[in-house]
């Protein structure tokens, strides 16, 4: 609750917070079904609509409503983000606390590893990945999770090292504490700040490479809405009609812009000189 | 005359509303040319920001100057409002006439730079000097502030000098271009004891030579007596108490100068020692710890294949022996191997060899663990600020295998109300308490689980001195009930007179003197112990001169397989032995 307070209190995050809740209620209202249309349906002889009082944004080559396929599609390409996002955070937590924990060999075999992964650009890695393991939802998921596992695992061990260091976790050693309850209680505990905003940046960009990948036809597969699909969908028609375009286009610009401003917003409020107490 | 610096109701605030928020409330002083302020007070009393105000450094810290007046007499004779000076002007000021030194040199240099172009830097910019011509003003700079073979290390970057020279060096660029006034904020604070003397009898003797003024920032009214004429006592950011040095320090007028010159520790060649020692009554009780040749090194590996070539003798050698309800000291400088005798005791050092035994029972490393317990030096760093002090207490009980049930809570709660917080500092985070009360809690934690030595590593020397009294206090009293034995790690002669009864001096890893407090204090024997003692800065003392002197530590790495000789001991009086020096 007081997070939530802070988060309306500062300016980026107030605006930021609508914008990612308002996006959520979409996405949720689309995973439902709670559509004005039947996203998959096609109304054939309603081909092609602008938006008018029926089709609030239009609809598609095959007269599906585009509203309820971008309600969908939000849905879908926020549970990619999601997922892949938890996925980036667990591994990344786990691997970054192993390699600064347990330290030299594991540390440097760890680091390398992540090294070679960063060196490739996101959205190749992750082609290459679906590539191998085929198109689809879950494959997407995991590509998108380890294409952005190497960055929570240098956040992650960076104040990881720092936070070994510190006099607490002598103390700690000389009660006898337990390596796990020393790597939860005082190294996860106070990485937590630094892991929620990661989080929140990191849904930005796994939405864009979710629609990346399925712009490219390696996502989600049709019937199914997606934004990236959408958008693909849409370019041969970009002049003839431009809503097909511009709906799922503002949807991605606007909700990465949404998830951008409440991660720094998020950074603001969790950096510990800012803090007067405890999130 | 006019005095050099004029300071009349000085306000300065903080924050978004300054005038709310203020810092330093209502001070004046003046400062005439040659003089020596010294400014004393505690954490919080605002002498710093006063300090900071002077040059204005306080606009880049984010502090406002709020009212008054501060004119500054230049080498013209004109005079300069400090006050409505813009920053372009203040820039000529800062440096040419007013010069600055910082409490650790060793983050006020940059460390990528040699100290050589950081010094001829002063040159360029307020004498334009370029070129050989600034090597050689460098080189004359370094001479002045009395660094050996100045010329060869104009080319050292920071990170191969100690602390001692870097502070020397801070020294010469502040004096590059002979300022009038130098601010000198806790200049020594950082540093061991007898390279503070050396700083302090190295700016007394530049003031002789030079007859700039000084504003001295301190917290350590000791260290006030052998350099400053005037003194102020300031305290939440007033100043309560300003006068001649000898007025003050004689006669204080004002109740907390007079808190300052006695409740304090101040050391006494050993005058002021515990009278409780437990070992003079010759009853042949078990010893709570006993070291017998404890060795830590470390490898060195240089080479290619990973071989080792030499090895740092951190800890080359040491034995003691504590009794229960006993404080051994163990002082010695910065390197010298003390904290490192401390980690290896609590096994959060390996030992390369050597014996410990805790109680009847001869210890391995997890059992060590629980009788002994330690207390850090940073109460900032060694509690967990996202844990509850609740969870912070029961961590060494669920260390070891316990449960958090009624029984360890009342144990909670009665060591917090043993230490002096407040019955509901459970449900609090550390952040809520002041440096003082942290390291009570500390204390509280190294106790839920019964120790019989406790091991004290420098645990007051990062607090305010009139808390430190109070924590020593409490020490003394804890020891008293519990039977405690404390293994009493410090640099501060002042605070181990008052708890120690046996001190063990240790130098380059081996201790070369030992022995009953007040016997090593008033009666030193080995010329390092001396040397060490005639180092505290004292009020008794004031006007002593000290010599210079630059020796440094020897190098603790030693070739692959090398041992000391072994130590041959005279012993004086009962409790009293030295090592013999070759």
């Amino acid at each position: 609750m007081r997070i939530l307070r802070a988060i309306f209190g500062h300016g980026s995050g107030r605006i930021g917070g609508v914008i990612v809740g308002i996006y959520l209620m979409i996405a949720i209202l689309g995973l439902l079904g709670l559509t004005p249309h039947n996203p998959i349906t096609q109304f054939r002889v309603d081909r092609l609509h602008a938006p008018n009082g029926t089709y609030w944004m239009g609809t598609d080559l095959f007269g599906r409503d585009v509203a309820s396929r971008l309600m969908a599609g939000t849905g879908q390409s926020f549970t990619v983000a999601f997922f892949s996002v938890a996925f980036a955070t667990l591994a990344g937590a786990v691997l970054g606390l192993a390699a600064a924990w347990l330290g030299r060999r594991w540390d440097g075999v760890v680091m390398r590893i992540m090294d070679v992964l960063l060196a490739f650009p996101a959205i190749l890695l992750a082609l290459l990945i679906v590539t191998v393991a085929g198109p689809g939802t879950w494959t997407s998921v995991v590509a998108i999770g380890i294409v952005y596992t190497p960055i929570f695992t240098r956040v992650v061990r960076g104040p990881a090292l720092s936070l070994k260091a510190r006099e607490f976790v002598d103390a700690a050693r000389t009660f006898g504490s337990s390596s796990t309850y020393i790597v939860t209680r005082h190294l996860l505990l106070n990485l937590v700040a630094p892991l929620t905003v990661q989080v929140t940046l990191a849904l930005a960009w796994a939405l864009l490479t979710e629609a990346g990948l399925s712009f490219l036809g390696l996502g989600t597969q049709p019937p199914a809405a997606s934004l990236g699909l959408m958008l693909s969908d849409s370019r041969n028609l970009m002049e003839t009609a431009p809503w097909l375009m511009i709906f799922p286009g503002l949807t991605i610009m606007i909700s990465i812009l949404g998830f951008n401003l409440l991660g720094d917003a998020l950074r603001d409020i969790l950096d510990p000189r800012m803090r007067r107490a405890p999130a | 005359m006019t005095p050099l610096l004029s300071v009349r109701d000085l306000h300065v605030g903080f924050g978004r509303d300054p005038h709310a928020n203020e810092v330093v409330r209502g001070v004046s002083f003046d400062l005439a040319d040659g003089e020596t302020l010294a400014i004393v007070g505690e954490s919080g009393s605002g002498k710093s920001v006063t300090a900071l105000s002077i040059n204005r450094l306080i606009d880049f810290g984010g502090g406002r100057i709020t009212g008054g007046a501060m004119t500054l007499k230049r080498a013209d004779g004109s005079l300069f409002d400090l006050i409505a000076a813009t920053e372009p002007q203040l820039t000529g000021i800062r440096g040419a006439e007013i010069g600055m030194i910082f409490q650790e040199p060793m983050t006020s240099l940059n460390p990528v730079l040699t100290i050589g172009t950081q010094i001829e830097e002063s040159f360029r910019l307020h004498r334009g000097l370029t070129g050989r011509q600034a090597t050689a003003a460098a080189r004359d700079a370094l001479d002045r502030v009395r660094i050996p073979d100045a010329a060869r290390r104009l080319k050292y970057t920071p990170n191969r000098l100690s602390g001692g020279m870097l502070q020397r060096v801070m020294i010469a660029i502040a004096l590059a271009c002979n300022p009038r006034l130098l601010i000198a904020d806790e200049p020594t604070t950082a540093l061991d004891v007898t390279v503070q003397a050396q700083i302090m009898a190295l700016l007394a003797e530049l003031k002789r030579e030079t007859g700039m003024s000084v504003i001295f920032i301190t917290h350590d009214i000791g260290l006030v007596a052998g350099i400053a004429d005037k003194v102020m006592v300031m305290q939440n950011g007033q100043a309560v108490e300003q006068g001649e040095l000898n007025q003050i320090l004689d006669r204080p007028r004002h109740p907390y100068t007079q808190h300052l010159l006695q409740d304090v520790p101040h050391f006494a060649n050993g005058s002021a020692t515990r009278a409780d020692g437990q070992r003079d009554k010759g009853e042949n009780t078990e010893p709570a710890l006993k070291v017998d040749g404890l060795v830590v090194r470390f490898p060195l590996k240089s080479n290619f294949f990973s071989r080792a070539t030499g090895a740092v003798h951190a800890v080359d050698g040491v034995d003691f022996d504590l009794m229960p309800g006993e404080t051994l000291a163990i002082v010695g400088e910065s390197g010298s191997g003390k904290s490192t005798t401390a980690k290896a005791v609590l096994g959060l050092v390996r030992s390369t060899r050597g014996s410990f035994s805790v109680g009847a029972r001869a210890a391995s490393a997890e059992r060590r663990a629980k009788p002994v317990q330690m207390v850090f030096q940073n109460p900032y760093a060694s509690l967990n600020p996202r844990l509850a002090i609740e969870s912070i207490l029961a961590e060494p009980v669920i260390a070891n295998g316990g449960r958090v049930d009624t029984e360890t809570r009342a144990r909670m709660a009665s060591l917090l109300e043993r230490v002096g917080l407040p019955r509901n500092s459970l449900q609090r985070y550390p952040h809520e308490f002041s440096g003082g009360q942290r390291q009570r809690l500390c204390i509280a934690r190294a106790l839920m689980l019964n120790p019989s030595v406790v091991v004290l590593d420098e645990a007051v020397s990062a607090l305010d001195v009139s808390v430190q009294a109070k924590v020593l206090e409490l020490l003394v009293e804890l020891q008293r009930e519990f039977g405690l034995a404390y293994l009493f790690i410090s640099h501060d002669m002042a605070v181990v007179e008052r708890i120690a009864h046996r001190i063990a001096v240790i130098y380059a890893g081996q201790i070369v003197e030992i022995g009953d407090t007040a016997s090593v204090l008033s009666k030193p024997k080995h010329s390092y112990t001396k040397k060490l003692i005639a180092a505290v800065p004292t009020i008794e003392r004031r006007r002593e001169h000290f010599e210079i002197d630059t020796r440094q530590v020897p190098s603790l790495v030693r070739p692959q397989g090398f041992e000391p000789a072994p130590a041959k001991w005279e012993q004086f009086g009962r409790d009293h032995m030295a090592r013999v020096e070759a």
